[in-house]
Protein backbone atom coordinates (compact mmCIF):
# COMPACT_ATOMS: atom_id res chain seq x y z
CA UNK A 1 0.00 0.00 0.00
CA UNK A 2 2.54 2.43 1.00
CA UNK A 3 4.76 1.24 -2.11
CA UNK A 4 1.45 2.10 -4.46
CA UNK A 5 1.35 6.03 -3.24
CA UNK A 6 5.11 6.04 -3.26
CA UNK A 7 4.47 5.21 -6.54
CA UNK A 8 1.80 7.66 -7.34
CA UNK A 9 3.93 10.26 -5.88
CA UNK A 10 6.74 9.83 -7.80
CA UNK A 11 4.72 9.90 -11.01
CA UNK A 12 3.59 13.02 -9.90
CA UNK A 13 6.55 14.95 -9.46
CA UNK A 14 7.22 13.94 -12.74
CA UNK A 15 4.20 16.43 -13.50
CA UNK A 16 6.62 19.10 -12.87
CA UNK A 17 9.76 18.29 -14.92
CA UNK A 18 9.93 19.54 -18.57
CA UNK A 19 9.24 17.79 -21.20
CA UNK A 20 11.99 15.72 -23.16
CA UNK A 21 9.95 16.05 -26.56
CA UNK A 22 11.87 18.18 -29.53
CA UNK A 23 9.19 20.15 -30.58
CA UNK A 24 10.52 18.87 -34.16
CA UNK A 25 9.61 20.97 -37.52
CA UNK A 26 10.72 24.21 -34.82
CA UNK A 27 13.34 23.03 -33.10
CA UNK A 28 15.71 21.05 -35.15
CA UNK A 29 17.76 18.42 -33.98
CA UNK A 30 21.31 18.69 -33.68
CA UNK A 31 22.93 16.10 -35.80
CA UNK A 32 26.64 14.62 -35.93
CA UNK A 33 29.28 15.52 -38.58
CA UNK A 34 29.01 12.01 -39.48
CA UNK A 35 25.40 11.44 -39.41
CA UNK A 36 24.42 9.99 -42.62
CA UNK A 37 21.73 10.98 -44.30
CA UNK A 38 21.46 12.52 -48.06
CA UNK A 39 24.41 11.34 -50.27
CA UNK A 40 26.03 13.89 -51.77
CA UNK A 41 28.83 14.49 -55.01
CA UNK A 42 31.28 16.30 -54.08
CA UNK A 43 34.27 18.00 -56.37
CA UNK A 44 37.70 18.84 -56.59
CA UNK A 45 39.27 22.18 -54.40
CA UNK A 46 39.63 22.90 -58.50
CA UNK A 47 35.69 22.85 -59.00
CA UNK A 48 36.00 19.53 -61.41
CA UNK A 49 34.02 16.16 -60.65
CA UNK A 50 36.01 14.40 -57.95
CA UNK A 51 33.72 10.89 -58.85
CA UNK A 52 35.36 8.72 -61.49
CA UNK A 53 32.83 6.50 -62.49
CA UNK A 54 34.58 3.35 -60.91
CA UNK A 55 31.23 1.80 -59.96
CA UNK A 56 32.50 0.50 -56.54
CA UNK A 57 29.85 2.35 -54.92
CA UNK A 58 27.08 1.06 -56.79
CA UNK A 59 29.14 -2.51 -56.44
CA UNK A 60 28.69 -2.39 -52.87
CA UNK A 61 25.20 -0.71 -52.50
CA UNK A 62 23.06 -3.51 -50.75
CA UNK A 63 20.12 -2.33 -52.24
CA UNK A 64 21.52 -1.40 -55.86
CA UNK A 65 20.28 1.96 -55.43
CA UNK A 66 22.92 3.67 -57.10
CA UNK A 67 23.09 3.71 -61.04
CA UNK A 68 25.87 4.92 -63.15
CA UNK A 69 27.15 5.30 -66.66
CA UNK A 70 30.80 6.20 -67.35
CA UNK A 71 32.35 8.40 -69.73
CA UNK A 72 35.55 9.93 -70.97
CA UNK A 73 36.41 13.16 -71.45
CA UNK A 74 38.93 14.46 -74.47
CA UNK A 75 41.66 13.85 -72.16
CA UNK A 76 41.20 10.29 -70.86
CA UNK A 77 39.33 11.51 -67.50
CA UNK A 78 36.84 9.09 -66.35
CA UNK A 79 33.34 10.53 -65.19
CA UNK A 80 29.73 9.81 -64.87
CA UNK A 81 27.72 10.72 -67.35
CA UNK A 82 24.73 9.74 -65.44
CA UNK A 83 24.62 9.39 -61.73
CA UNK A 84 21.31 8.08 -60.04
CA UNK A 85 20.61 7.45 -56.53
CA UNK A 86 17.16 6.02 -55.58
CA UNK A 87 16.19 7.39 -52.16
CA UNK A 88 13.11 5.63 -51.73
CA UNK A 89 15.45 2.33 -51.91
CA UNK A 90 18.63 3.75 -50.38
CA UNK A 91 18.78 2.90 -47.04
CA UNK A 92 21.82 4.91 -45.73
CA UNK A 93 24.72 2.44 -44.63
CA UNK A 94 27.27 4.81 -46.11
CA UNK A 95 29.15 1.79 -47.40
CA UNK A 96 29.45 3.70 -51.07
CA UNK A 97 31.11 6.86 -49.23
CA UNK A 98 33.43 4.04 -47.17
CA UNK A 99 33.97 2.23 -50.98
CA UNK A 100 34.65 5.58 -52.41
CA UNK A 101 38.16 5.82 -53.70
CA UNK A 102 38.33 9.80 -54.60
CA UNK A 103 35.76 10.83 -51.75
CA UNK A 104 33.38 11.58 -54.20
CA UNK A 105 30.62 10.15 -52.91
CA UNK A 106 29.48 11.44 -49.17
CA UNK A 107 26.53 11.19 -46.80
CA UNK A 108 25.77 14.51 -45.25
CA UNK A 109 23.32 15.50 -41.80
CA UNK A 110 20.49 16.47 -44.06
CA UNK A 111 17.12 13.79 -43.92
CA UNK A 112 14.40 16.02 -44.56
CA UNK A 113 13.95 14.39 -48.19
CA UNK A 114 9.92 14.07 -47.97
CA UNK A 115 7.78 14.51 -51.30
CA UNK A 116 4.66 14.15 -52.75
CA UNK A 117 5.87 12.11 -55.20
CA UNK A 118 7.91 8.48 -55.52
CA UNK A 119 9.30 9.82 -58.60
CA UNK A 120 11.06 12.70 -56.44
CA UNK A 121 12.79 10.41 -54.28
CA UNK A 122 15.43 9.49 -57.89
CA UNK A 123 18.04 11.91 -57.94
CA UNK A 124 20.07 12.61 -60.70
CA UNK A 125 23.27 13.40 -61.23
CA UNK A 126 22.60 17.42 -61.26
CA UNK A 127 20.79 17.33 -58.05
CA UNK A 128 23.58 15.17 -56.26
CA UNK A 129 26.45 17.25 -57.18
CA UNK A 130 27.09 20.00 -55.14
CA UNK A 131 30.03 22.94 -55.43
CA UNK A 132 32.25 22.27 -53.16
CA UNK A 133 34.55 19.39 -51.53
CA UNK A 134 32.55 18.33 -48.38
CA UNK A 135 34.11 16.38 -45.95
CA UNK A 136 37.69 16.70 -47.57
CA UNK A 137 38.76 20.08 -48.39
CA UNK A 138 42.03 19.98 -49.84
CA UNK A 139 42.01 16.53 -51.99
CA UNK A 140 42.24 15.99 -55.13
CA UNK A 141 42.75 12.96 -56.18
CA UNK A 142 44.10 13.21 -59.80
CA UNK A 143 46.63 15.37 -57.66
CA UNK A 144 48.01 12.28 -55.88
CA UNK A 145 46.90 9.64 -57.70
CA UNK A 146 50.19 8.85 -60.61
CA UNK A 147 48.19 8.51 -63.14
CA UNK A 148 48.74 10.81 -66.05
CA UNK A 149 45.90 13.26 -67.19
CA UNK A 150 45.02 15.89 -69.04
CA UNK A 151 46.49 18.77 -67.20
CA UNK A 152 48.99 16.63 -65.19
CA UNK A 153 51.51 14.14 -66.43
CA UNK A 154 53.24 11.49 -64.76
CA UNK A 155 55.47 12.62 -61.77
CA UNK A 156 53.68 16.17 -61.80
CA UNK A 157 51.81 15.26 -58.58
CA UNK A 158 52.04 16.13 -54.94
CA UNK A 159 55.11 14.64 -53.37
CA UNK A 160 55.49 12.64 -56.59
CA UNK A 161 59.02 12.02 -58.60
CA UNK A 162 59.47 12.06 -62.31
CA UNK A 163 60.04 8.84 -63.55
CA UNK A 164 63.23 7.66 -63.52
CA UNK A 165 64.72 6.70 -67.07
CA UNK A 166 65.76 3.31 -66.55
CA UNK A 167 67.95 3.17 -69.75
CA UNK A 168 70.31 6.73 -67.94
CA UNK A 169 71.35 4.24 -65.73
CA UNK A 170 73.55 2.23 -67.95
CA UNK A 171 75.99 4.96 -69.72
CA UNK B 1 -37.73 27.15 -15.85
CA UNK B 2 -35.53 25.42 -13.78
CA UNK B 3 -37.31 22.28 -13.92
CA UNK B 4 -35.61 22.25 -17.64
CA UNK B 5 -32.47 24.12 -17.14
CA UNK B 6 -31.21 22.12 -14.31
CA UNK B 7 -31.86 18.57 -16.28
CA UNK B 8 -29.82 20.46 -19.58
CA UNK B 9 -27.63 21.35 -17.35
CA UNK B 10 -27.12 17.85 -16.08
CA UNK B 11 -26.91 16.37 -19.34
CA UNK B 12 -24.34 18.47 -21.07
CA UNK B 13 -22.46 19.31 -18.63
CA UNK B 14 -20.73 15.70 -17.96
CA UNK B 15 -20.96 14.61 -22.00
CA UNK B 16 -18.65 18.15 -22.14
CA UNK B 17 -16.50 17.24 -19.80
CA UNK B 18 -16.10 13.85 -20.73
CA UNK B 19 -15.26 14.50 -24.56
CA UNK B 20 -12.83 17.32 -23.14
CA UNK B 21 -11.28 14.45 -20.94
CA UNK B 22 -10.53 12.39 -24.99
CA UNK B 23 -8.11 15.09 -25.02
CA UNK B 24 -7.24 16.29 -21.75
CA UNK B 25 -6.63 12.60 -20.74
CA UNK B 26 -3.72 12.39 -23.61
CA UNK B 27 -2.23 16.07 -22.45
CA UNK B 28 -2.05 14.96 -18.67
CA UNK B 29 -1.01 11.17 -19.30
CA UNK B 30 1.87 13.06 -21.50
CA UNK B 31 2.52 15.32 -18.45
CA UNK B 32 3.27 12.81 -16.04
CA UNK B 33 5.30 10.92 -18.25
CA UNK B 34 7.54 13.86 -19.40
CA UNK B 35 5.97 14.49 -22.98
CA UNK B 36 3.66 17.00 -24.44
CA UNK B 37 0.82 15.05 -26.02
CA UNK B 38 -1.60 16.77 -28.61
CA UNK B 39 -0.52 20.25 -28.92
CA UNK B 40 -0.62 21.50 -32.74
CA UNK B 41 -3.81 21.94 -33.08
CA UNK B 42 -5.75 25.18 -31.57
CA UNK B 43 -4.72 26.45 -28.46
CA UNK B 44 -2.88 23.98 -26.10
CA UNK B 45 -3.76 21.09 -28.86
CA UNK B 46 -7.62 21.50 -27.80
CA UNK B 47 -8.29 21.15 -31.95
CA UNK B 48 -7.28 17.74 -31.21
CA UNK B 49 -10.97 17.08 -29.57
CA UNK B 50 -13.21 18.37 -32.64
CA UNK B 51 -10.61 16.72 -35.19
CA UNK B 52 -11.60 13.30 -33.48
CA UNK B 53 -14.53 13.64 -33.52
CA UNK B 54 -14.97 14.25 -36.92
CA UNK B 55 -12.82 11.70 -37.45
CA UNK B 56 -15.30 9.36 -35.39
CA UNK B 57 -18.06 10.69 -37.88
CA UNK B 58 -16.45 9.90 -40.89
CA UNK B 59 -15.69 6.13 -40.04
CA UNK B 60 -17.22 3.26 -41.23
CA UNK B 61 -19.80 2.26 -38.70
CA UNK B 62 -20.01 -1.77 -39.54
CA UNK B 63 -21.46 -4.48 -38.17
CA UNK B 64 -20.20 -7.74 -38.68
CA UNK B 65 -22.42 -10.00 -40.17
CA UNK B 66 -21.86 -12.61 -37.38
CA UNK B 67 -22.64 -10.34 -35.19
CA UNK B 68 -26.54 -10.37 -33.37
CA UNK B 69 -27.39 -7.08 -34.39
CA UNK B 70 -30.16 -5.82 -32.02
CA UNK B 71 -28.15 -6.79 -29.28
CA UNK B 72 -24.61 -5.10 -30.69
CA UNK B 73 -26.49 -1.91 -31.25
CA UNK B 74 -27.54 -1.89 -27.64
CA UNK B 75 -24.47 -2.68 -26.00
CA UNK B 76 -22.89 0.73 -26.42
CA UNK B 77 -26.45 2.80 -25.48
CA UNK B 78 -26.54 1.39 -22.27
CA UNK B 79 -23.23 2.72 -21.36
CA UNK B 80 -23.95 6.31 -21.91
CA UNK B 81 -27.45 5.35 -20.97
CA UNK B 82 -26.53 4.25 -17.72
CA UNK B 83 -23.59 6.61 -16.74
CA UNK B 84 -26.15 9.84 -18.12
CA UNK B 85 -28.56 8.77 -15.46
CA UNK B 86 -26.33 8.37 -12.94
CA UNK B 87 -25.89 12.26 -13.07
CA UNK B 88 -29.80 12.63 -12.70
CA UNK B 89 -29.42 12.36 -8.94
CA UNK B 90 -25.61 14.16 -8.32
CA UNK B 91 -26.53 17.74 -6.37
CA UNK B 92 -24.41 19.89 -7.89
CA UNK B 93 -25.76 22.97 -5.44
CA UNK B 94 -28.21 23.28 -3.18
CA UNK B 95 -31.08 22.37 -4.78
CA UNK B 96 -29.55 21.89 -8.16
CA UNK B 97 -30.29 18.41 -8.70
CA UNK B 98 -32.87 16.79 -11.56
CA UNK B 99 -34.10 14.39 -8.97
CA UNK B 100 -33.76 14.79 -5.19
CA UNK B 101 -34.50 11.27 -4.33
CA UNK B 102 -34.89 10.00 -0.92
CA UNK B 103 -32.46 6.18 -2.97
CA UNK B 104 -30.35 8.55 -4.50
CA UNK B 105 -27.18 6.60 -4.00
CA UNK B 106 -28.95 3.40 -4.14
CA UNK B 107 -30.28 4.68 -7.65
CA UNK B 108 -26.42 5.48 -8.52
CA UNK B 109 -25.10 2.15 -7.00
CA UNK B 110 -27.89 0.36 -9.10
CA UNK B 111 -27.14 1.79 -12.69
CA UNK B 112 -23.92 1.57 -12.23
CA UNK B 113 -24.04 -2.11 -11.88
CA UNK B 114 -26.63 -2.03 -15.46
CA UNK B 115 -23.34 -0.57 -16.50
CA UNK B 116 -21.64 -3.80 -16.49
CA UNK B 117 -24.21 -5.21 -18.65
CA UNK B 118 -23.43 -3.15 -21.78
CA UNK B 119 -19.50 -4.41 -21.57
CA UNK B 120 -21.05 -8.21 -21.14
CA UNK B 121 -23.55 -7.35 -24.16
CA UNK B 122 -21.16 -6.08 -26.67
CA UNK B 123 -18.59 -8.72 -25.36
CA UNK B 124 -21.30 -11.58 -26.27
CA UNK B 125 -23.14 -10.12 -29.41
CA UNK B 126 -19.92 -9.47 -31.34
CA UNK B 127 -19.29 -13.36 -31.72
CA UNK B 128 -15.84 -12.92 -31.32
CA UNK B 129 -13.91 -15.11 -28.90
CA UNK B 130 -11.61 -11.83 -27.40
CA UNK B 131 -14.57 -9.78 -27.48
CA UNK B 132 -16.20 -12.87 -25.25
CA UNK B 133 -13.30 -12.81 -23.04
CA UNK B 134 -13.30 -9.26 -22.09
CA UNK B 135 -17.60 -9.58 -21.48
CA UNK B 136 -16.95 -12.60 -19.13
CA UNK B 137 -13.83 -10.57 -17.41
CA UNK B 138 -16.30 -7.94 -16.62
CA UNK B 139 -18.96 -9.93 -15.67
CA UNK B 140 -16.85 -11.52 -13.20
CA UNK B 141 -15.00 -8.60 -12.24
CA UNK B 142 -18.83 -6.80 -11.87
CA UNK B 143 -19.30 -9.62 -9.13
CA UNK B 144 -16.24 -9.00 -7.58
CA UNK B 145 -16.10 -5.02 -6.80
CA UNK B 146 -20.20 -4.10 -6.85
CA UNK B 147 -20.69 -5.45 -3.69
CA UNK B 148 -17.66 -3.84 -1.77
CA UNK B 149 -18.41 -0.82 -3.77
CA UNK B 150 -22.08 -0.55 -2.08
CA UNK B 151 -20.87 -1.42 1.58
CA UNK B 152 -18.03 1.16 1.13
CA UNK B 153 -20.16 3.63 0.63
CA UNK B 154 -23.06 2.52 3.61
CA UNK B 155 -21.04 4.19 6.18
CA UNK B 156 -21.17 7.64 4.62
CA UNK B 157 -25.09 6.86 4.26
CA UNK B 158 -24.81 5.77 8.18
CA UNK B 159 -22.88 8.28 8.74
CA UNK B 160 -25.63 10.92 7.08
CA UNK B 161 -28.49 8.53 8.39
CA UNK B 162 -30.24 8.66 4.38
CA UNK B 163 -29.58 7.86 1.07
CA UNK B 164 -30.37 10.79 -0.28
CA UNK B 165 -27.29 12.60 -1.48
CA UNK B 166 -28.12 15.92 -0.58
CA UNK B 167 -28.70 15.30 2.80
CA UNK B 168 -25.51 13.63 2.64
CA UNK B 169 -23.47 16.37 2.04
CA UNK B 170 -25.54 18.39 4.31
CA UNK B 171 -24.18 15.77 7.00
CA UNK B 172 -20.70 16.81 6.10
CA UNK B 173 -20.52 20.55 6.99
CA UNK B 174 -18.61 20.30 9.69
CA UNK B 175 -16.20 17.42 8.43
CA UNK B 176 -15.94 15.63 5.17
CA UNK B 177 -15.97 12.31 4.76
CA UNK B 178 -12.70 11.58 4.10
CA UNK B 179 -11.42 11.59 6.94
CA UNK B 180 -14.21 9.52 9.13
CA UNK B 181 -14.53 7.39 6.40
CA UNK B 182 -10.90 7.07 4.84
CA UNK B 183 -10.88 3.29 4.81
CA UNK B 184 -14.86 3.50 2.77
CA UNK B 185 -12.43 6.47 0.30
CA UNK B 186 -10.00 4.15 -0.52
CA UNK B 187 -12.32 1.13 -1.04
CA UNK B 188 -14.53 3.22 -3.32
CA UNK B 189 -11.76 4.69 -5.50
CA UNK B 190 -10.47 1.12 -6.02
CA UNK B 191 -14.17 0.00 -6.72
CA UNK B 192 -14.68 3.17 -9.30
CA UNK B 193 -11.24 1.99 -10.54
CA UNK B 194 -13.19 -1.24 -11.47
CA UNK B 195 -16.41 0.50 -12.25
CA UNK B 196 -15.12 2.25 -15.05
CA UNK B 197 -12.71 -0.12 -16.34
CA UNK B 198 -9.61 2.09 -16.51
CA UNK B 199 -6.27 0.38 -15.34
CA UNK B 200 -4.73 -1.02 -13.61
CA UNK B 201 -8.32 -2.84 -13.87
CA UNK B 202 -9.09 -2.76 -17.22
CA UNK B 203 -8.81 -6.42 -17.68
CA UNK B 204 -12.42 -6.13 -20.11
CA UNK B 205 -10.74 -4.50 -22.80
CA UNK B 206 -6.86 -5.30 -21.83
CA UNK B 207 -5.54 -4.84 -24.69
CA UNK B 208 -2.03 -6.72 -24.86
CA UNK B 209 -3.91 -10.01 -24.27
CA UNK B 210 -7.79 -9.24 -25.95
CA UNK B 211 -6.94 -6.94 -28.77
CA UNK B 212 -9.27 -4.70 -27.70
CA UNK B 213 -11.31 -6.75 -25.15
CA UNK B 214 -15.24 -6.36 -25.74
CA UNK B 215 -15.38 -3.55 -28.23
CA UNK B 216 -13.03 -5.46 -30.87
CA UNK B 217 -15.64 -5.85 -33.24
CA UNK B 218 -16.91 -2.08 -32.55
CA UNK B 219 -16.06 0.71 -34.95
CA UNK B 220 -16.84 4.74 -36.17
CA UNK B 221 -19.37 6.19 -34.20
CA UNK B 222 -20.42 3.28 -31.62
CA UNK B 223 -16.92 2.73 -30.35
CA UNK B 224 -16.99 6.88 -29.68
CA UNK B 225 -19.53 5.33 -27.91
CA UNK B 226 -17.48 3.36 -25.35
CA UNK B 227 -15.21 6.19 -25.65
CA UNK B 228 -16.89 8.30 -23.95
CA UNK B 229 -18.66 6.44 -22.32
CA UNK B 230 -15.67 5.57 -20.05
CA UNK B 231 -14.88 9.21 -19.43
CA UNK B 232 -18.41 10.24 -18.07
CA UNK B 233 -18.24 6.73 -16.89
CA UNK B 234 -14.92 8.77 -14.73
CA UNK B 235 -16.84 11.94 -14.62
CA UNK B 236 -19.79 10.53 -12.79
CA UNK B 237 -17.51 8.63 -10.29
CA UNK B 238 -15.19 11.84 -9.27
CA UNK B 239 -18.59 13.97 -8.71
CA UNK B 240 -19.90 10.89 -6.70
CA UNK B 241 -16.80 10.76 -4.76
CA UNK B 242 -16.63 15.13 -4.58
CA UNK B 243 -20.23 13.95 -2.97
CA UNK B 244 -20.25 11.55 -0.58
CA UNK B 245 -16.24 12.00 0.88
CA UNK B 246 -15.40 15.65 -0.14
CA UNK B 247 -18.12 17.93 1.06
CA UNK B 248 -20.11 18.20 -2.31
CA UNK B 249 -20.66 21.97 -3.10
CA UNK B 250 -19.42 23.15 0.57
CA UNK B 251 -15.68 24.47 1.05
CA UNK B 252 -13.83 26.03 3.15
CA UNK B 253 -14.57 29.64 2.24
CA UNK B 254 -17.38 30.95 -0.45
CA UNK B 255 -19.16 27.50 -0.64
CA UNK B 256 -20.94 26.66 -4.09
CA UNK B 257 -21.29 24.65 -7.64
CA UNK B 258 -17.60 25.80 -8.32
CA UNK B 259 -16.16 23.85 -5.32
CA UNK B 260 -17.90 20.70 -6.42
CA UNK B 261 -16.66 21.27 -9.90
CA UNK B 262 -13.08 21.85 -8.86
CA UNK B 263 -13.47 18.65 -6.09
CA UNK B 264 -14.30 16.85 -9.50
CA UNK B 265 -11.89 17.79 -12.12
CA UNK B 266 -9.26 16.97 -9.57
CA UNK B 267 -10.63 13.57 -8.98
CA UNK B 268 -10.78 13.17 -12.28
CA UNK B 269 -7.18 14.07 -12.42
CA UNK B 270 -6.65 11.56 -10.33
CA UNK B 271 -7.66 9.06 -12.57
CA UNK B 272 -5.35 10.05 -14.59
CA UNK B 273 -2.56 9.66 -12.38
CA UNK B 274 -3.59 6.27 -11.41
CA UNK B 275 -3.47 5.47 -15.08
CA UNK B 276 -0.22 6.18 -15.32
CA UNK B 277 1.53 5.09 -12.61
CA UNK B 278 -0.07 0.96 -12.39
CA UNK B 279 0.40 -1.64 -14.56
CA UNK B 280 -2.70 -3.80 -15.32
CA UNK B 281 -3.64 -6.36 -12.86
CA UNK B 282 -3.98 -9.86 -13.66
CA UNK B 283 -7.65 -10.79 -13.71
CA UNK B 284 -7.15 -13.15 -10.56
CA UNK B 285 -5.54 -10.34 -8.79
CA UNK B 286 -8.48 -8.03 -8.79
CA UNK B 287 -10.94 -11.05 -8.17
CA UNK B 288 -8.40 -11.89 -5.05
CA UNK B 289 -8.31 -8.44 -3.87
CA UNK B 290 -11.96 -7.96 -3.88
CA UNK B 291 -13.08 -10.81 -2.07
CA UNK B 292 -10.40 -11.81 0.02
CA UNK B 293 -9.16 -7.92 1.46
CA UNK B 294 -11.39 -5.24 0.38
CA UNK B 295 -14.87 -6.92 1.22
CA UNK B 296 -14.35 -8.13 4.38
CA UNK B 297 -12.40 -4.50 5.13
CA UNK B 298 -15.08 -2.69 3.72
CA UNK B 299 -17.53 -4.94 6.11
CA UNK B 300 -15.46 -4.34 9.08
CA UNK B 301 -15.51 0.26 8.07
CA UNK B 302 -19.28 -0.96 8.22
CA UNK B 303 -19.31 -2.62 11.43
CA UNK B 304 -16.57 0.14 13.07
CA UNK B 305 -18.74 3.47 11.75
CA UNK B 306 -22.19 1.52 13.38
CA UNK B 307 -20.48 1.06 16.91
CA UNK B 308 -19.03 4.67 16.81
CA UNK B 309 -22.34 6.47 15.90
CA UNK B 310 -24.43 4.28 18.08
CA UNK B 311 -22.14 4.33 20.84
Amino acid sequence: MVSLLKGLWLVFKHAFKKPVTEQYPEEKPKLAPRYRGRIVLTRDPDGAERCVACYLCSAVCPVDCIAIQATEDETGRRYPETFRINFSRCIYCGLCEEACPTEAIQLTPDFEMAEYKRENMVYEKEHLLISGPGKYPGYNFYRVAGVSIGGKDTGEGIEEEKPVDIRSLMS
Amino acid sequence: MMTFIIPICMLLGPVTIASLLVWGERRLLALFQERYGPNRLGILGIGQLPADMLKMFFKQDWIPPFADKFVFVLAPAIVMATALFSFMVVPIAPGFVVWDSDVGLLLFLALSALGAYAVVLAGWSSNNKYSLLGGLRASGQMLAYEVFMGLSVMGVAARAGSFNLTRIVESQSSCWNIVPQLIGFVIFYIAALAETHRTPFDLAEAESELVAGFHSEYSGLKFGMFFVGEYIGVTLMSAMMAVLFFGGWQGPFWSGPWWFILKTILLIMSFVLVRATFPRARYDQLILLGWKYLFPLALLNLLITGVVILW
